[in-house]
């Protein structure tokens, strides 16, 4: 089975709010999958779902080879979850509800929860009422790491965590990858963090995937930028397709290039003689920020409270 | 800015957050003792029927319970039923009330917010007093003016509404020291009400031995202030004192501490979770354990006094017959004791449905806190998790109703020499009550599975069970209407006969809706928050 998460056409509604419109969602085995939007675009109602926890209302779902809301406890078996806002019992200590959560999941490695607590630096014997948003945030992901799964579903998981721990998150979840079959769905804001780790990204915006691949793909589908010394003058650099923003300076051009044009306009300049290019990759923020903003104006009233 | 900046801004939005909360508290401490007295004016219309009944209250668990009789007329015996009763409800409503708007605030981040806008330090504590206040007055003044509509003496009225509305603002001010000692909410709530459990136990104690100890006790304030029995308005003052100095310490200690922290350390808890914590039932115990221990303890004093107050009924020399009537019709036919058990047994069921709500809302609780979901995302399944927690709203109420017939059951027996016999008399009469909790269990179940964002409604059938088997019977009710409760289908043990039929239709009634609020849970999204 290659694909551990499959979902086609989700829909979901939340009373008038349409959380999910026609999500589609392929995660491979083996993967770290990035799942990326903006606020309320639904990534949490699509982990719901892939947890059974909420049922869709239209649309076709598996995950790891079965039904998520029909064999909900079989396929739990087999994953582990951090959800995006971890509230715990607050008389129960993190150590307790680490041990809690992995035995309920069916067994955790203690030499790893000790290993992750240590790098984690966490205190396992504070009571959960006394953990800021950051340590109740270890706690659900020690638990989660220290269980034998073949998924791991993790919702926002570093939004609490600071730089230094933020960076033993993907350490961790670097070594994750390097044992065999073991899938990772990461949503997140942080784009650092997706591009560090991610094999493929989806992005999805008001309940829709938008763009989907892998995240050389995806920078193939934007914009380069150029900035050129010639050795004489061009024409009609401006009117080919793909190129943006053009502005010439003492015989210094600079514009902004399709990337998928960019071989058809290079070869128009080296025609006029090269002195000097820097040429600049797009950015992952320039690629987001295109993705977020895109179809604002269609933005429809009440659909931003879905999570 | 001052320390008290924004005071009266965080009291209206207190006031806005409990406008309807602080209503139905003040309505129902305001019309309790109206209805008392109103009562007592149709049952003894005759000094005889007063001298008669009055004679009864001097049994020493009738003392303990509520206090010594100090005057021999309606107003004497109006503040002897309620106000005890008063006193610990009007007691609750305002410890509650501060730390809802104190630590609870603090606890859940929210004042935090609050704090760093233009807000004193010492406003919130000031605004939790401030409305609380307020409510306190609301319920002297609503409580005074009652009284007097059923035609009791003016000065008596006004001193049971002040002494009630004194008892609450003292609890106030011992629930502002309270918040500052713990950072738990309920820690605090725990703090506090063992203070007030403690005046009761020292007024009980006072009562019925050593006169001295009750004058320690701010319940017993409120009764040495005498309504209706030679006010003594001195006493007053008593209150005003010990308050201030609570209230004092309260400030002091909050100008010392951080936000959010308490002056009592958190201690540390274990690094890793015992071998038995393995299954959501060894959580739900950890969760439970701390509520069923205290209603336990709860039952099992409540069933020994009344099963020692029982022995005192049967001792009765010339019983009177309007309360023979009452307890008749409330208890069962024979016997006036059995009657009397009878009707205890009753009120011990509703009581215990009280902890059946609570233990069964704990799901809601799990859910809308969030923290269902990490568990749900194991391979517990909704059923499993449901369940957990429905063994004790189920069997913990069974454990609660046992309790109290067999401390019922040995209290009693041991005073007419039978207690091999009473115990087992005593046990059925409560475990009775068992089918009718269940139907609230069944009830709450269905709405957390059907309407789970009405759950608290359960609550409010609670509330209307209270009410329709108290007053349907006093104030003659149709018996449809009684009927609609679960607890007026309960057998009246044990002076009347056992009856399988209402047993077993209220247990299938609790089944189904039980099944129908499980079969809701497994559909419907989780969590609704």
């Amino acid at each position: 089975m290659n694909e551990a998460i499959r979902a086609d056409a989700l829909v979901k509604t939340f009373g008038r709010t349409r959380a999910l419109d026609g999500l589609d969602l392929v995660v491979q085995t083996g993967e770290v999958h990035g799942f990326l939007g903006p606020n309320g675009a639904g990534k949490s109602t699509t982990i719901r779902i892939l947890l059974g926890l909420l049922r869709a209302d239209a649309g076709a779902v598996r995950l790891l080879g079965g039904d998520p809301w029909r064999d909900t406890t079989e396929l739990h078996r087999r994953l582990a979850y951090v959800p995006g806002d971890v509230t715990l019992w607050p008389n129960l200590s993190g150590g307790e509800v680490i041990d809690l959560l992995g035995r309920l999941r069916g067994g955790l490695d203690p030499r790893r929860r000790a290993d992750l607590l240590e790098r984690f630096d966490l205190d396992p014997s504070k009571k959960g009422r006394t953990y800021s948003k950051g340590n109740r945030q270890k706690v659900a992901l020690i638990a989660a790491l220290a269980s034998d799964v073949d998924l791991l579903l993790l919702d926002e998981p570093t939004s609490g965590l600071d730089p230094l721990m933020e960076e033993v998150f993907r350490q961790v979840i670097r070594e994750e990858q390097r044992r065999d079959g073991r899938t990772v769905l990461l949503s997140s804001h942080i784009l650092a963090e997706v591009e560090a780790l991610c094999d493929r990204v989806t992005i999805i915006r008001e309940g829709r995937a938008v763009e989907t691949g892998t995240l050389a793909g995806m920078r193939h589908l934007t914009r380069t930028s150029i900035q050129v010394d010639l050795a004489g003058p061009v024409n009609g650099l401006a009117e080919l397709p793909g190129v943006h923003d053009l502005q010439t300076h003492n015989g210094t051009v600079r514009f902004d290039v399709d990337t998928t044009e960019l071989d058809a306009v290079l070869r128009q300049l080296t025609a006029v003689g090269i002195r000097s290019l820097t040429s600049q990759p797009p950015t992952l923020e320039e690629l987001f920020l295109r993705h977020y903003d895109r179809a604002q104006p269609d933005v429809k009233p009440g659909t931003e409270v879905a999570r | 800015m001052n320390s008290l900046t924004g005071t009266l801004s965080m009291a209206r939005l207190a006031l806005r957050l409990d406008r309807v909360r602080l209503s139905v508290w003040v309505l129902g401490l305001a019309v309790m003792p109206m209805g008392t007295a109103a009562n007592y004016v149709k049952l003894y219309p005759t000094e005889a029927d007063l001298r008669a009944v009055s004679d009864v209250l001097t049994n020493p668990s009738l003392v303990a319970l509520s206090g010594p009789l100090f005057a021999v007329s309606i107003g004497g015996l109006t503040v002897w039923k309620i106000g005890v009763t008063e006193f610990i409800l009007v007691a609750l409503m305002s410890l509650l009330t501060v730390v809802r708007h104190t630590r609870t605030e603090e606890e859940t981040g929210r004042l935090e917010l609050v704090r760093a806008t233009v807000i004193g330090r010492h406003a919130p504590l000031t605004a939790a007093l401030l409305v609380t206040a307020l409510a306190n007055l609301a319920v002297a003044v609503f409580a005074a003016l009652g009284l007097m509509a059923t035609g009791l003496p003016a000065a008596g009225s006004v001193a049971f509404g002040l002494s009630t509305g004194l008892v609450g603002m003292l609890f106030a001010t011992v629930a502002a020291a309270a918040v500052q000692l713990t950072a738990s909410s309920r820690a605090a709530t725990g703090i506090a009400g063992a203070v007030l459990g403690g005046s009761y136990l020292l007024r009980a104690v006072g009562d019925t031995g050593p006169t001295w100890l009750s004058w320690l006790s701010p319940i017993g304030w409120g009764l040495h202030v005498r309504p209706y029995a030679g006010e003594r308005w001195w006493v007053a003052t008593l209150f005003v004192g010990i308050g201030a100095v609570c209230a004092t310490v309260g400030y002091a200690l909050a100008a010392r501490r951080d936000v959010g922290a308490g002056l009592l350390a958190e201690r540390p808890g274990p690094v890793g979770a015992s071998p038995a914590l393995r299954s959501p039932l060894a959580l739900a115990w950890r969760l439970h354990r701390g509520l069923l221990l205290g209603w336990t303890v709860g039952l099992m004093l409540t069933g020994a006094v009344m099963g020692g107050a029982a022995a005192g009924i049967g001792n009765l020399k010339s019983p009177n017959q309007q309360l023979t009537d009452i307890l008749t019709r409330m208890g069962g036919r024979s016997g006036l004791t059995d009657a009397f058990l009878g009707a205890i047994f009753g009120i011990v069921g509703i009581v215990a449905a009280a902890y059946t709500v609570q233990a069964t809302l704990r799901l809601r609780q799990e859910e809308s806190s969030g923290r269902v979901e990490v568990l749900l995302a194991t391979r517990v399944s909704r059923l499993r998790w449901a369940a957990s927690h429905l063994v004790f709203a189920l069997l913990g109420t069974a454990l609660l109703l046992a309790v109290a017939g067999v401390a019922g059951g040995v209290a009693y027996g041991a005073q007419v020499h039978d207690v091999g016999g009473q115990v087992g008399r005593l046990l059925g009469a409560a475990l009775v009550q068992l089918p009718a909790t269940w139907v609230l269990a069944g009830l709450g179940t269905a709405l957390i599975g059907l309407a789970p964002r009405h759950a608290s409604l359960t609550w409010a059938a609670l509330i209307l069970s209270v009410l329709l088997v108290e007053l349907g019977a006093l104030f003659g009710l149709n018996q449809w209407i009684v009927d609609l409760t679960p607890f007026a289908h309960v057998p009246k043990l044990p002076g009347s006969a056992f009856i399988l039929t209402p047993v077993l239709c209220l247990t299938v009634i609790a089944a189904a809706l039980g099944a129908a609020g499980l079969a809701g849970l497994r559909r419907r999204d989780m969590p609704v928050t």
